[in-house]
């Protein structure tokens, strides 16, 4: 039954409005991850500001080199996974702030799916300098 | 989606001016939100100028002068006049606190008064805080013990485990907290809100409470708890000097405690 004249859309109590759907039973790790990415990325980001300026300069062969060393191809790999994962769950509270309603939902996905693909990009990237090391030797 | 303004039928006009008796020599200006339901106009700011030299020194004091002497339309809730009961919270001077406990020599300038932020407006300055309330109660702030008490005695606590509560226990539940919180303004249907969490922890600290991993379930939700983002406004803003804040950390730690 619809009615257009004006009346009151919700008569739900507020109590049962406070309680909702219930507890959702996770949120702890997420919280928890967005910690231990972001404390992870201290130390990840120094080293790598640091190599980028031992590398300052250095033409492509230099930087394949330093790419095809396995504890160099890590610590990238590390560095951009933790990166992207870290930005996926600080952008998801973002999102949960500010979008409500049905554009929720949608802002989220897109929120992963883009994060994941760029991180997949860093990721390929790492392998394409490290292959391109391996060929050379 | 984001509100970057006002709706237009909450956009605030300019109201009346209650001069203040002539030969006042101590005169402040209130400017007080005034609103009401009875007709469909938007909300206005009254300015009433005031003789301190005739009132109480609370801010408090200047608002039962107002609707005592000059202009009896004026609605606000209080009640103790001594900060125990918390009726008069109210946004006084941009910051929520309790006008029976603001002095109105710490305010500097003209005196602006408004109802606890973000919240649906009863009147004036009174605000409908039914939904905080029933968050509360959603919360069961309540003993839950499944053991028998002792025939004859209360149940007893320790001197350590009493001490627990302190900081907490004191709270009056005026809501300065719940509604000085950003996060609580845009997800104040899911997120709990700092007082409600502070009376979550109140129990879940209590060594007599038995249903700590209850409450502690409930408590699992990205939004319910985990919509605090450590903003502290809550704690900033508490009139009673309380640190929901850190109660909000507590039950963080004791979630990471049971699942880490």
């Amino acid at each position: 039954m619809t009615d257009s004249a004006p009346h009151i859309e919700v008569m739900r109590s507020q109590l049962s409005r406070a309680r909702g759907l219930g507890a959702g039973g996770s949120g702890t790790g997420h919280w928890w991850a967005e910690r231990v990415t972001a404390a992870s990325l201290l130390p990840l980001s120094t080293w790598f500001i640091i190599q980028m300026f031992r590398l300052g300069g250095a033409d492509h062969a230099e930087v394949v080199k330093w790419g095809g060393k396995p504890v160099n191809a890590t610590m990238l790999t590390a560095l951009i996974i933790t990166t992207f994962y870290h930005a996926q769950l600080g952008l998801q509270v973002i999102v949960d702030d500010y979008v409500h309603g049905k554009a929720h939902l949608p802002t989220r996905i897109l929120v992963k799916l883009v994060t994941s693909l760029l991180g997949l990009l860093g990721v390929f990237a790492v392998i394409k300098l490290v292959a391109a090391g391996s060929r050379r030797s | 989606m984001v509100e970057l303004r006002l709706p237009r039928n909450s956009e605030i006009g300019k109201g009346k001016t209650y001069p203040a008796p002539a030969g006042a020599k101590n005169v402040r200006t209130f400017r007080v939100y005034r609103w009401t339901p009875d007709d469909d106009r938007n909300p206005v700011v009254d300015s009433y100028e005031v003789d301190l030299d005739t009132i109480g020194p609370m801010v408090l004091d200047a608002i039962i002068h107002i609707k005592n002497d000059m202009d009896p339309t004026l609605t606000f809730r209080r009640s103790c006049r001594e900060g125990i009961c918390g009726s008069c919270a109210m946004n006084i001077d941009g910051e929520n606190t309790l006008a029976c406990l603001k002095p109105i020599k710490d305010i500097k300038g003209d005196v602006r008064i408004y109802p606890l932020p973000h919240m649906p407006i009863v009147k004036d300055l009174v605000s409908n805080l039914d939904g905080a309330y029933a968050q509360l109660r959603a919360i069961n702030p309540w003993l839950q013990s499944d053991s028998a008490p002792p025939p004859d005695a209360e149940r007893k606590q320790s001197i350590e485990e009493r001490a627990k509560l302190d900081g907490m226990w004191e709270c009056i539940l005026c809501f300065c907290c719940t509604t000085s919180c950003p996060s609580y303004w845009w997800n104040g249907d899911k997120y709990l809100g700092p007082a409600v969490l502070l009376a979550a922890y109140r129990w879940i600290a209590d060594s007599r409470d038995e249903h700590t991993g209850d409450r502690l379930d409930g408590l699992e939700d990205t939004f319910k708890l985990y919509a605090c983002r450590t903003i502290m406004n809550c704690t900033q803003t508490c009139p009673k000097g309380l640190n929901p804040a850190k109660a909000i950390g507590r039950i963080k730690e004791l979630q990471i405690e049971r699942k880490v």
